[in-house]
């Protein structure tokens, strides 16, 4: 894992002294058409937001009757009236709704996850091997095939539609996940801090808030940016347990999606506004998002 | 804080490794362990979770699917037999598997490509951040950025845009779709079966070429086309293409008239014993002349092509391209995750192996193929498997992208699952078979996971 010094030696190769001249022209021309290469594909993945972002600052009646890269030659046609429109619309209470439904997710997928991770990791008690695996298994289920009983529960509970049903059904998909990388990360402590504070007879509940908690800050960290992403940016579950007054973004872009090229102003302003949040945490955190992403996958 | 995604200067998160991964060796740790019952308290509010939310509805989804869509009547694997006869469910089946077959492909392959790339320039990490920033987007708010880069109208959707552009490169003609040659004895045009419009008499230089079009329809006459002008002698052979119609009637047939206007970038060819002895194409006013011809009688015709519709680029959002489309979206948002889990896989594997390789004279393409590919393959594994899951699950990326009246056509497992169960389609005994089946489908993944946990952990 020494990326630092990865490139180093692959450059390294071009200017070896074994090479011959002939060798060094190419490599050097292979570079070129690499960095041009590259530029290309990083704009591939870069303009179709620019796009988005560009549309979203202009009128339906100036996207309607030109492409959003005449942008580059009359810069003066940008106006935030799509944001403003969209914000005294539904949309503000749709954003509150997503804040609502992510932070109490997040808060006690962290919070359950760590416990039972502590547990599995540190404590014994029968069955606890054939329990892990059963939550290894359950990383993976598809949500779909929770929808229909969790809906007749609800039904019968009377939460069918609020914004605790929506938690609670994120929360249970997001332990799997959440367990499984905490447990993962918790096994490292070094064992001699935890028994050193048992043979101080402190109770488990002081271990795992002052020893087990402070040293897995970093898993969850990446646990806890991931969880936040994962539940801002769902969907199928707002559409099927969120009514129309606590639905979130998500669900309120949806509905706007029906008369697409009528409602662009809408769409575009408020996928966008929809997506800042989630960028700036990414590039904030990244690190523990690449970190999340690997040990959730690299197995 | 941009080189992070450089490579994580302390090691990933992983099964082996904790914070500090000390030594210490496993029996030992757990000699001072608590009492089950504390155990239980601390897994009590993840397994009762667990358990009404996932477990028990795996069940109870099961149990669901043996009945009809009231839920009274027990109909026993009525619904699977529904899902492999009827035509709409088939086809979400046939469009799952081309999702399976396609993107993890693409995706891990695009992924390898750019990790070994990226070792090749200075601005590797801005490269990994554009390229990994969709994964933190909604896949709703990328469904909304690629229904406006797939736009059919090349003036609105980038797609079209750039495929217009280059279409335009290579064939310049405009095209007049459904204009056709002034037909009749006085004509001096004649129309060919495939379209192709030639003069009836052979003509010589000095002798203007009348070429008179009707049907030219009002949208695709373009702005800059000026009245047409009967071609004067001079030397070369010349004429005019022309609409030759006066809105409101009036004008001669056959002759072009002030009111009427030429047809700009027309393809004109003067043929001479069936070969093309030189091209041209007519001026805002419709007017061409053939350049350094030499003296004699030709043909003069219009290529059949010039009555084709001009390249407005494909409609991207048809019943036809629609998945393809969608999973050109999938791309976009999954080629980063498997960039960045690729490219520390390949921080890792040992230089000296690679510098062996080539001092042993072995080319780039060599090492490539022989050292890092193989040496790559266990995470090659991990972001294909990823991606095959993930293609199984595809629903947010089809459900925004079609555009309701292709959606069926692009229709997946787990958006019919929805749609029959809440989207109007009002059978959960159907929705609860497909939520089954789309169990069933991942259930040698959830094996295969539990299997390589086993072999790891111990």
């Amino acid at each position: 894992m020494t990326t630092a010094t990865a490139p180093a030696p692959a450059r390294s190769h071009a200017g070896a002294p074994r090479r011959n001249l002939i060798g060094r022209i190419v490599d050097r021309l292979g570079s070129g058409v690499v960095q041009v290469v590259m530029i290309l594909l990083g704009l591939f993945w870069l303009v179709p937001t620019l796009g988005l972002l560009v549309v979203s600052l202009r009128t339906t009646e100036v996207n309607n009757a030109e492409g959003w890269w005449t942008i580059f030659t009359k810069p003066a046609e940008l106006t935030i009236a799509n944001y403003s429109d969209l914000l005294a619309g539904g949309f503000g209470a749709s954003f509150w709704n997503t804040v609502a439904i992510t932070v109490p997710t997040t808060i006690l997928v962290i919070g359950i996850a760590a416990m039972a991770a502590y547990a599995f990791a540190w404590m014994e008690f029968p069955g606890r091997d054939l329990l892990f695996l059963v939550v290894v298994g359950l990383l993976i289920v598809p949500i779909q095939i929770a929808l229909i009983p969790v809906a007749a529960l609800y039904g019968q509970a009377g939460i069918f539609g609020s914004i605790p049903g929506v938690v609670l059904f994120h929360v249970a998909f997001g332990l799997p996940f959440a367990i499984f990388l905490l447990r993962n990360f918790f096994i490292g402590i070094p064992a001699s801090l935890l028994e050193a504070a048992r043979m101080d007879g402190a109770p488990e509940w002081r271990i795992f808030v002052s020893v087990v908690f402070p040293l897995g800050k970093p898993a969850i960290a990446s646990l806890g940016i991931f969880q936040f992403l994962w539940v801002w940016n769902d969907m199928l579950i707002a559409l099927v347990f969120a009514n129309s007054a606590n639905q979130p973004m998500t669900k309120y872009l949806q509905s706007q999606m029906r008369q697409f090229g009528t409602n662009m102003d809408i769409l575009s302003s408020g996928a966008f506004l929809s997506l800042i949040i989630p960028l700036v945490l990414f590039f904030a955190f990244q690190r523990y998002f690449v970190q999340g992403m690997m040990a959730g996958s690299v197995k | 804080m941009t080189e992070r995604l450089d490579g994580p200067q302390d090691p990933p998160v992983d099964s082996t490794g904790g914070p500090t991964s000390g030594p210490d060796t496993p029996p030992k740790r757990r000699r001072l362990g608590p009492s089950p019952t504390i155990a239980i308290i601390f897994l009590m509010p993840a397994a009762l979770l667990l358990g009404i939310w996932v477990v028990y509805p795996i069940g109870y989804s099961i149990f669901r699917s043996l009945f009809d869509a009231s839920g009274q009547t027990f109909v026993g694997l009525e619904n699977y037999g529904t899902i492999f006869s009827d035509g709409g469910t088939l086809r979400t089946i046939r469009n799952n598997l081309i999702w399976v077959v396609v993107a993890p492909i693409v995706v891990t392959t695009i992924g390898l490509i750019f990790a070994v790339l990226t070792e090749r320039i200075k601005w590797a990490t801005a490269f990994k951040l554009i390229v990994f920033m969709p994964m933190a987007v909604s896949l709703m708010a990328a469904g909304v950025i690629f229904r406006l880069v797939y736009d059919e109208d090349p003036d609105k959707g980038l797609a079209n845009a750039v495929m217009t552009v280059v279409g335009d490169t290579f064939s310049s003609a405009q095209g007049y779709p459904e204009a056709r040659a002034r037909t009749g004895d006085e004509s001096p045009v004649a129309a060919e079966e495939d379209g192709t419009v030639v003069t009836k008499q052979p003509v010589e230089a000095g002798q203007p070429v009348l070429i008179p079009i009707v049907g030219v329809k009002p949208e695709v006459m373009p702005a800059n086309a000026q009245p047409a002008v009967a071609a004067t002698g001079g030397d070369g052979l010349a004429g005019t293409v022309w609409f030759d119609f006066t809105p409101g009637g009036g004008g001669v047939n056959g002759q072009p008239d002030a009111t009427e206007k030429g047809l700009p970038g027309m393809t004109v060819e003067a043929v001479s014993d069936g070969q093309v002895a030189a091209t041209a194409t007519t001026a805002e006013d419709g007017s061409f002349r053939f350049e350094g011809l030499s003296p004699g009688s030709y043909v003069v015709r219009l290529p059949a092509d010039n009555f084709t519709a001009a390249y407005n680029g494909l409609t991207w959002l048809g019943p036809t391209l629609i998945t393809p489309a969608i999973i050109g979206a999938f791309v976009w948002v999954w080629a980063g995750f498997a960039m960045v889990l690729i490219a520390a896989g390949l921080a890792a594997i040992p230089r000296d192996a690679l510098e062996a390789a080539r001092i042993d004279g072995a080319s780039e393409w060599q090492v490539f193929r022989r050292i890092t590919v193989p040496l790559l393959s266990p995470v090659l594994l991990v972001v294909f498997v990823t991606m095959i899951i993930n293609t199984l699950k595809v629903f947010d990326l089809v459900f925004i992208i079609a555009p309701p009246s292709v959606q069926p056509e692009a229709n997946v497992i787990a958006l019919e699952m929805w749609r029959v169960s809440f989207g109007g389609g009002n059978n959960q005994g159907l929705g609860s078979a497909l939520a089954v089946f789309l169990l069933i489908l991942v259930l040698p993944f959830m094996i295969m996971n539990i299997r390589r946990f086993k072999r790891g952990d111990s």
